[in-house]
Order: C-alpha cells, then sequence, then structure tokens
C-alpha cells in the first residue's frame, strides 16, 4: 500500500544530556504506518544535534527565539514555506507554545499548516505556579508549593528540607539548606526568569506518563513509564514501561476533565503508601516519547493525524516490561554545515 | 499467602512487577516456591513438598520458607497489597 507522502516541521532538535523532544517524535515519525514523512528540523541554535543529523531530519531552518514573538516567528515560517511546503508542525519546547498557540489559526489559514496544540487557557492553568490550583480544580493531589520572585521571600518559607525549586519553564533542584535554596533560586532565575517555584518534597518512585488527548475528553494514546536511572539533572536515562490501574484511572480522569488537547507528559509521584502526586504537567511530548512507540503506541503518528483531522482510533493497549536505555553518541560534523547553518540559517 | 496475579516470572528466576517496574531475580528453590504459591499452594504443602525434594530436615525448610515469604511481602509481591 502506498503511504501518504507529508512534510512535517519539528522543533526541539537539542539531543543533549537535557534533551528536547524533538528528535524522538522524529524517530516515531520516521516508523509511521500511516504515512512517510519529510521532516523539516526547526532549530534556535547552532549547535542543536538534530540539525546536523542527516539521517533523521532532511532540511533544518532556523527560528527567531521565542522571546522576538509571534509576528517574527509567522515571517520566519512564511519565508520557509516558500521553499517548504509544511503540513504539519509539532512544537516541542514549552517556551515556544504559547508563541505557537496564538499563531495557529492563522498558520493554518494563510500557510496550511496544521497543528494540534492545547488551548492557551490549558497551556495556562497547568503552569509550575498554578499547579496548587489545578490540583483543587480537578480534585488530583498536588504537593503544596510557593511562588517566590525574590530570595528574601524564599529565605522566610515555612517549608522544611529538602525541598525543590522549579523554574517556570524548566529545571528543578532538590535543596537541603537555605545556601543551596538561594543558589538553586539565583541560578534558575538567571536561566528562565522569575518567578520561581518551590514545592514540597515527596518521596517516592517517579513515574511519567505520556498520553494524547483529543480535545473532547478522550484519551487516545497513554504509556506510564517509571524513571529507572536518573542523571543529574533528573532526567531519565534509562526507564521501564509498568502497567497501573490507578495511575491509568487518575492520566483517564484527568484527560477528561480537562479536555486536554494533543500530548502530554504527566510527572507523578507515587508514595510507598500508593498515594499520587501530580508534580508536573509538561504540556507537549516528553523526551522519552520514541520509548511509547516501542511499547507499541506511536503518539506523534496519532498528533499528526489529529491535526489533520482525520478520523483516528484510540490506541488501548501497549506493553508493560519494556525498557529504553538512553546512549549518547559522537558526530563528526564538517565546519561547513556548521557554517552554513550559521551563515544562512538552513542546512 | 498469594503471589500477585499479574507478576512474570521466567523460567530463570527473573521475576518483573509489571505495577512498579521493580525486577527482582531468585534461585531455583526461590523460583520453585514462587510456582508453588502460582498455584496456590498452602504454606505447610509447599513446606512438604521441598521436604521430598530436598535433603534437608523440616524445621530448616519451615524457616527458608517463612524467610522467602516474608521477602515476597516486603517487596510487595503479595496478593493483599494489590491495589
Amino acid at each position: 500500500m502506498m503511504k501518504r507522502k507529508l512534510i512535517i516541521a519539528v522543533t526541539g532538535l537539542n539531543a543533549t544530556d537535557n534533551p528536547g523532544p524533538g528528535i524522538a517524535v522524529i524517530r516515531a515519525l520516521r516508523e509511521s504506518e500511516s504515512f512517510e514523512a519529510r521532516i523539516i528540523g526547526l532549530s534556535y541554535e547552532t549547535l542543536e544535534p538534530g540539525i546536523y543529523m542527516h539521517w533523521l531530519v532532511d532540511k533544518t531552518y532556523q527560528l527567531p527565539l521565542p522571546s522576538a514573538g509571534v509576528e517574527d516567528l509567522y515571517k520566519r515560517l512564511e519565508q520557509i514555506c516558500q521553499t517548504e511546503k509544511i503540513d504539519v508542525l509539532i512544537p516541542n519546547f514549552d517556551s515556544e507554545l504559547f508563541n505557537f498557540i496564538r499563531i495557529s489559526d492563522w498558520l493554518r489559514r494563510n500557510l496550511k499548516i496544521h497543528t494540534f496544540l492545547p488551548t492557551e487557557n490549558q497551556l495556562e492553568e497547568r503552569a509550575k505556579h498554578n499547579l496548587a490550583d489545578f490540583g483543587s480544580k480537578y480534585n488530583v493531589s498536588v504537593p503544596e508549593s510557593e511562588i517566590h520572585h525574590n530570595t528574601i521571600s524564599l529565605m522566610n518559607t515555612d517549608f522544611t528540607y529538602p525541598f525543590v525549586v522549579k523554574g517556570k519553564f524548566y529545571d528543578a533542584t532538590t535543596v537541603y539548606s537555605r545556601e543551596q535554596a538561594v543558589q538553586a533560586f539565583n541560578r534558575i532565575a538567571a536561566k528562565w526568569g522569575t518567578p520561581v517555584i518551590v514545592q514540597k518534597f515527596i518521596h517516592g518512585q517517579e513515574i511519567n506518563v505520556t498520553a494524547v488527548g483529543d480535545g473532547d475528553g478522550n484519551t487516545l494514546g497513554y504509556v506510564p513509564m517509571r524513571k529507572q536511572y536518573i542523571t543529574d539533572k533528573g532526567k531519565a536515562w534509562s526507564g521501564v514501561s509498568i502497567q497501573d490501574d490507578e495511575l491509568e484511572k487518575i492520566t483517564r480522569t484527568l484527560m477528561g476533565k480537562t479536555k486536554w488537547r494533543g500530548g502530554l507528559e504527566l510527572e507523578i509521584i507515587r508514595t510507598d503508601d500508593a498515594t499520587y502526586y501530580l508534580i508536573e504537567i509538561n504540556p507537549r511530548f516528553p523526551a522519552w516519547i520514541y520509548f511509547a512507540n516501542g511499547c507499541g503506541q506511536n503518539h506523534p503518528e496519532l498528533l499528526v493525524n489529529l491535526a489533520l483531522g482525520l478520523q483516528v482510533k484510540p490506541l488501548n493497549t501497549y506493553e508493560p516490561g519494556k525498557l529504553f536505555i538512553r546512549y549518547s553518541y559522537d558526530m563528526i560534523v564538517d565546519l561547513k554545515e556548521f557554517e552554513k547553518i550559521s551563515t544562512s540559517g538552513e542546512l | 499467602m498469594k503471589i500477585r496475579k499479574n507478576l512474570a516470572i521466567s523460567d530463570t528466576g527473573f521475576i518483573f512487577d509489571p505495577a512498579t517496574g521493580n525486577s527482582f531475580s531468585t534461585n531455583p528453590i526461590g523460583l520453585g516456591i514462587l510456582k508453588l504459591l502460582k498455584e496456590e499452594k498452602k504454606q505447610e504443602d509447599i513446606i512438604s513438598k521441598m521436604c521430598e525434594e530436598y535433603e534437608t530436615d523440616a524445621v530448616t525448610i519451615e524457616r527458608d520458607v517463612q524467610e522467602f515469604i516474608t521477602l515476597l511481602e516486603k517487596f510487595r509481591l503479595s496478593d493483599h497489597d494489590e491495589t
């Protein structure tokens, strides 16, 4: 059977030790059974490894940083579309989502680029600094948290150590003393701005879930994974798929109540007494999303078909007991390639 | 005592708990006990079966089986832990 040919643009090509999901998304798209994809990488920095991974990424274009705003982003995409007829675009960074959501209608109408993104409201209410309200609204346990704009208020916290200091988009550090807390605050605030979130430390097993919602309250894909090896940046370097009925119920209820649209990652702690605390919702695919494909559910493929308005069947089964083990790899890149992306913004 | 039905137990003595993602390994004697537990055999039946199989006194076998069952409970592999 001939597969449909699509041009799909993907961001998050920073396959580093704190990886963006782009490369994992692309690997899943390459294994799609319903279409054959030409992959357009969209990068922000010239050293994002995905730019040079030509066996996965057909062509890369550089985008203006999210801080440049929606107008610059739109103009750049308009320019790219003079060469590439992009069918679907999958943004993979939290920090760029707001811009893409704002221009999504515009992209569809004017450039015929389809997306399948959460709404602006969904993005905002699951934001880290709104997690407490999110927990009460949707009746899900979340750790107590505080919002801090400066170190003076942070030093007056009533939380006992250890606790977790988190950036508004990324980064989380567990701190055990006031000195460590201040140091973490300054580092995170310098990188991601304020507010900085302080969250009570919950002891237990860290479980992550990737899921896809159709925007009407249905969960079309669900794969949970327990982190087995965690890097010093808190990232999963290996994990195992699990089967936990209570976790599945929590996920499906949450997806149903929020009517989540698109892919997401739930970060959950399961305590020894089997209480589940939602510690974070990432409004996009996780960097380990290719693992879901390995367990039998291709979530990026599902998302592309949803973006195109196609009828999709929910993926209801997956294989528990599969492992993923990440590895690092040194690519040898010719200076000419680096020069090209640096000077012309494309490769 | 029963062991959880969803445990994956291989012939090599490798045990995977799909609820937690934890894995364990046991020796052939532990594997034998697990198989009997999976068949829902009572503890005293397991002990007498082990006495037939191994040339050791009943007291030692009873102690070892009890110790192994305590381990299974500790690792939450027993049925009453199932949520």
